[in-house]
């Protein structure tokens, strides 16, 4: 019942094509207990998420450590299997192709991992990190392969002299320049990039979301952008989904959301985040939200956010708020927002 | 009620301490000339070099810059707390209550350091004990500095947990810290730190690890402490949006070096220091959405090589010859303000006369 009415969502309020469509999508990881290791329970990391990202656009997936951000991103590229819901990849359901079906689709869409220093093999020399995609979907003879390495090593700023180089010979932003240079290699139409610069110093990471803006704009990429750094995702994004414990609480243009939230817990995200004007920052009213994020184990009857929202009423405990859209394009789970 | 008594007695103490936000210079803490390195297997690390600032009574002091920066290896050098060796404090003074930090006996120091001179560390998973109860954890410092009877301990730990807004206290003193969230156990922190109400609180990067909502919890907690008992607060931190709301000065550290420091609302307007303008330029706004972010090209300096010029000049975009021979000091600019730095953003030319 709630896919079908997911599936009326706009898919052309933007005019722009749809390239990838989540629906009702659901990841929960078994809990095992007792003798026989029955299961007991389950984490709900995804619990029920519908969103859609347009051609060439970026979407920004937000939400606080724990909200299910991270399992989404490897639920689309099908890095983990769907526990419920489809995956739609230009009219593909990823969730229901396997085999070489999927590996033909699979250089089409690629990942830039968060920590450049676990994703990047140290015994590995950068050419050959660079290469190995080109290798493994065999995309180019070895000759061509060799002059297909640099040219992706200078798209990301580094230089060609550097293929001969080991991953700890680089800084932490070089090596996110690597991992970039990686995942394009295959010239993918879709990235989606896990919180690429939680792991870099503050000067590096405007470095490296102008590269991926460049790199956007040049090549026409579509990003699904998952990030917990609210400023950074202003700046990227074109439409951005709020996630709380598995579910999305609200969807919208960059704008609408920043500059006027509809439900309670964007509401409270925002207003949380330190800005880098003490004039600003003297005049701001903060909403302090009380206790933590519930455990996705065990989350709360009726509306995930009903411990903590500030509105709360009975209602919210009895009843899953729907996924409504409010106007063109604005999407909220929440029975209070208008 | 003798317990009782202990603990209104200790609240009426922290009463007379309160300071009004903004306070004149009375520097409780005075460093200069700190020099810290570390004889490492690939070479020497310069990581502090000839740092100096003071910290007034009741102050919040922000100190911003990027790992590497030499933030934390200040802080705990001040206290000795760097591994030695293979660091080593080469040269400074850190005077606190007519005494220097870094020359009096340890046994002087250890009652320094938890009693005058709290500290939060980053990640309270690591820094609290994880076979030692909450309670123990937080009447420890006040048996050992305070020789406070048990159950007056007991209910100063009660008060401090209440204090620091942890729900259902008496049951969470017997609470280890991995049954506690993250912001709770940094509230335990917090408490440890406070509990011999110390004039000067150091937090390193105390909500760096946590989530952006419980961020705001613990920054109210500290500001409404900070009213309450007007400690002098340092706070570490790479992020300046935090300071911006929070600080009544800031210090900007790069390569190991102090290269600015203002007054917080100076600093925002019209940063001094390239590298302080560059890091704003460099910061997405929440509350505006801009073009293209301004980078500061290349990379943080190395620290293996003594910094006999300005560290900054290589990704600077102002240097001139001078900034590649001779390093510069830090330099006032204003009664509030200092820049090492040897170009005049103000008039667009070099400085004169130094």
């Amino acid at each position: 019942m709630v896919s079908e009415r997911m599936e009326d969502q706009p898919a052309a309020s933007t005019g722009a094509e749809v390239l990838v469509g989540v629906r009702d999508l659901k990841k929960h990881f078994p809990i095992t207990g007792g003798l026989l290791k029955r299961q007991v329970g389950a984490v709900k990391a995804v619990d029920g998420v519908s969103f859609d990202i347009y051609r060439g656009h970026t979407l920004g997936l937000v939400g606080e450590s724990g909200s299910g951000k991270s399992t989404i991103g490897r639920v689309i590229l099908q890095l983990d299997h769907a526990t419920e819901g489809s995956v739609v990849f230009d009219n593909v359901d990823l969730t229901q192709t396997t085999g070489e079906k999927l590996r033909k689709i699979r250089p089409r869409m690629q990942m830039v991992f968060q920590d450049p220093h676990a994703s990047l093999n140290p015994r590995m020399t950068v050419s050959s990190i660079v290469g190995e995609p080109l290798k493994e979907h065999r995309a180019a003879k070895r000759a061509e392969k060799l002059d297909r390495i640099d040219e992706l090593l200078s798209l990301v700023g580094l230089e060609p002299s550097h293929a001969n180089r080991y991953p700890h010979e680089f800084s932490g932003g070089q090596r996110q320049r690597i991992g970039i240079a990686r995942a394009i290699a295959l010239n993918p139409e879709f990235i989606i990039c896990d919180e690429p610069i939680a792991a870099l110093d503050v000067s590096i990471q405007s470095q490296i979301v102008n590269l991926l803006e460049n790199l956007q704009h040049h090549l026409g990429l579509t990003y699904l952008f998952i990030s917990h750094d609210l400023s950074m995702v202003r700046h990227i994004a074109d439409r951005v989904a709020v996630l709380y414990l598995g579910k999305v609480m609200e969807l919208a243009d960059v704008d609408s959301i920043y500059t006027d939230p509809k439900h309670p817990y964007t509401q409270a995200l925002l207003s949380a985040v330190p800005v880098p004007d003490p004039e600003v920052e003297s005049s701001r009213k903060r909403i302090i939200l009380e206790g933590d994020i519930p455990s996705p184990a065990d989350p709360p009857p009726g509306c995930p956010f009903n411990t903590r929202c500030p509105i709360a009423q009975q209602r919210c405990v009895d009843e899953v708020p729907e996924w409504r859209e409010l106007s063109g394009g604005r999407w909220v789970a929440c029975h209070f927002a208008e | 009620m003798a317990d009782r008594r202990g603990s209104s007695e200790w609240l009426r103490r922290q009463d007379r301490s309160t300071q009004p936000a903004r306070v004149a210079a009375d520097p409780v803490l005075e460093v200069a000339g700190l020099t810290t390195r570390f004889d490492t297997l690939d070479g020497m690390v310069h990581a502090v070099n000839q740092v100096s600032f003071t910290v007034n009574k009741g102050e919040f002091l922000g100190v911003v810059g990027e790992s590497g920066s030499g933030k934390s290896v200040t802080m705990m050098s001040i206290l000795r707390l760097i591994p030695m060796p293979p660091g080593e404090i080469v040269a400074g003074e850190a005077i606190y209550d007519d005494r220097d930090l870094l020359k009096i006996e340890i046994d002087e120091l250890r009652h320094i350091r938890g009693a005058k001179i709290g500290f939060i560390f980053q990640d309270p998973m690591t820094s609290l004990n994880p076979v030692l109860t909450v309670g123990f954890q937080i009447e420890e410092s006040l048996k050992i500095h305070q020789q406070l009877p048990t159950e007056d301990r007991q209910a100063r730990a009660l008060e401090l947990l209440e204090l620091v807004g942890i729900p259902s206290p008496e049951q969470r003193l017997k609470s280890y810290p991995h049954e506690l969230s993250g912001g709770m156990r940094q509230r335990v922190m917090i408490a440890v730190a406070l509990a011999c109400s110390p004039q000067i609180l150091i937090a390193d990067e105390p909500t760096t690890a946590l989530d952006v909502t419980i961020q705001a919890q613990i920054i109210e907690l500290v500001k409404d402490l900070r009213e309450k008992f007007g400690t002098a607060v340092i706070w570490i931190t790479h992020d300046l949006g935090v300071v911006a709301g929070l600080a009544d000065r800031v210090v900007v550290m790069y390569g190991g070096q102090i290269v600015e420091e203002a007054l917080v609302g100076e600093l925002y307007a019209s940063p001094q220091h390239p590298y302080t303008s560059g890091l704003l330029g460099s910061l997405p706004r929440l509350d505006q959405r801009g073009t293209e972010l301004v980078t500061i090209k290349g990379q943080p300096p190395s620290l293996y090589q003594f910094p006999d010029s300005c560290s900054f000049a290589p990704r600077c975009p102002y240097a001139f010859e001078r900034c590649h021979a001779e390093r510069p000091p830090l330099l006032p600019i204003s009664p509030t303000r200092k820049a090492a730095c040897w170009w005049d953003v103000e008039t667009g030319s070099p400085r004169d006369g130094v």
